[in-house]
């Protein structure tokens, strides 16, 4: 496979694995590495990825095996993941500020929900996959899939009402 | 979009038995300004799955040298090896010839300090020589 025909099958979902690694990850400088990463090991696969039927599930699966991976190892030398993306891009508007402030919360409870529970929801609501894909990705069953997914959407809604009658987080 | 059908598929999308059209439907619900005020504690979740799509991978990723790599290391080191022997090689001859020069400077030498010896000697020569004559002219 030439180098542009390689471009042309990975660009599309380049993106997808960033968002997916900083999902795992938290951090963006983090994720951009992972999603480098990947990438090469892909380029260096390059001769044998026509024989995969769907690189894009592969490389989502690749993603996630890497960061799970990179997570436990960072757990294991009892270090954390830091991240210093806290700056948001400003905006002016007080409306604005309000709306991505509560936007923001979903946010923070995503960042604590179990990894699972984290990539069931990105695949699914960020990403949009279907069922079958998402069980390929993450190699389970498709109603497990369901199933896990609807806990963490649940999950979810239960933390963000708590958050709204409390108002703080 | 009627309030009925979000509600019940907001239910349903907690169940997870919603399409992805469905969940299309209910984010693009969601996007717009009027929201009935008993779901607007939903409106962040689904805002935010949407602004999460936007986010992009800017870096570049470096993917030429793979290829290639180990045939352009090997070509490099036999040129190093193929000249490492060639100037090694000029560097002993130069080495042995040098060698060879002092050796035979040192002969030279010491064949030229036996000839000033020699020389010497004949300086006495001369003198006998010069005393051999004034005895002569005096007769």
């Amino acid at each position: 496979m030439q180098q542009s025909e390689f471009l042309n099958v990975v660009m599309p979902f380049k993106d997808k694995l960033y968002r997916l690694a900083k999902r795992l990850l938290i951090s963006s400088e983090e994720a951009e590495d992972a999603t480098q990463e990947i990438l090469m090991k892909l380029w260096s696969k390059n001769e044998v990825m026509g024989s995969y039927k769907n690189v894009e599930a592969f490389a989502m699966t690749m993603t996630k095996n890497f960061c799970l991976d990179r997570l436990k190892s960072k757990q294991a030398t009892n270090m954390k993941l830091v991240h210093s993306n806290y700056a948001e891009e400003n905006s002016g508007l007080q409306k604005q500020i309000e709306a991505k402030d509560s936007v923001h919360w979903v946010q923070k409870i995503m960042e604590e929900l179990p990894e699972q529970q984290k990539l069931v929801l990105q695949l699914r609501d960020v990403e949009e996959y279907d069922f079958d894909e998402i069980a390929e990705m993450l190699d389970m069953q498709p109603t497990a899939v369901r199933v896990a997914l609807s806990r963490a959407r649940k999950l979810v809604r239960e933390k963000l009402v708590q958050k709204h009658s409390h108002g703080i987080g | 979009m009627e309030l009925d059908n979000i509600e019940k598929l907001l239910e349903k999308y907690f169940d997870a038995t919603t399409t992805v059209a469905e969940e299309e439907t209910l984010k693009r619900y969601f996007a717009q300004e009027s929201v009935a005020t008993h779901l607007e504690q939903y409106a962040p979740m689904f805002q935010y799955f949407s602004n999460a799509r936007e986010e992009r991978f800017t870096k570049q990723v470096p993917l030429k040298p793979r290829k290639n790599y180990y045939k352009w290391i090997s070509v490099a080191a036999v040129a190093v090896l193929v000249f490492g022997i060639y100037f090694g090689n000029a560097y002993k001859e130069r080495k042995d010839a040098e060698f060879a020069y002092q050796e035979t400077k040192k002969a030279m030498e010491l064949l030229a300090e036996n000839f000033s010896k020699g020389t010497e000697k004949v300086a006495y020569l001369n003198q006998f020589e010069e005393t051999k004559q004034k005895i002569y002219n005096n007769d």
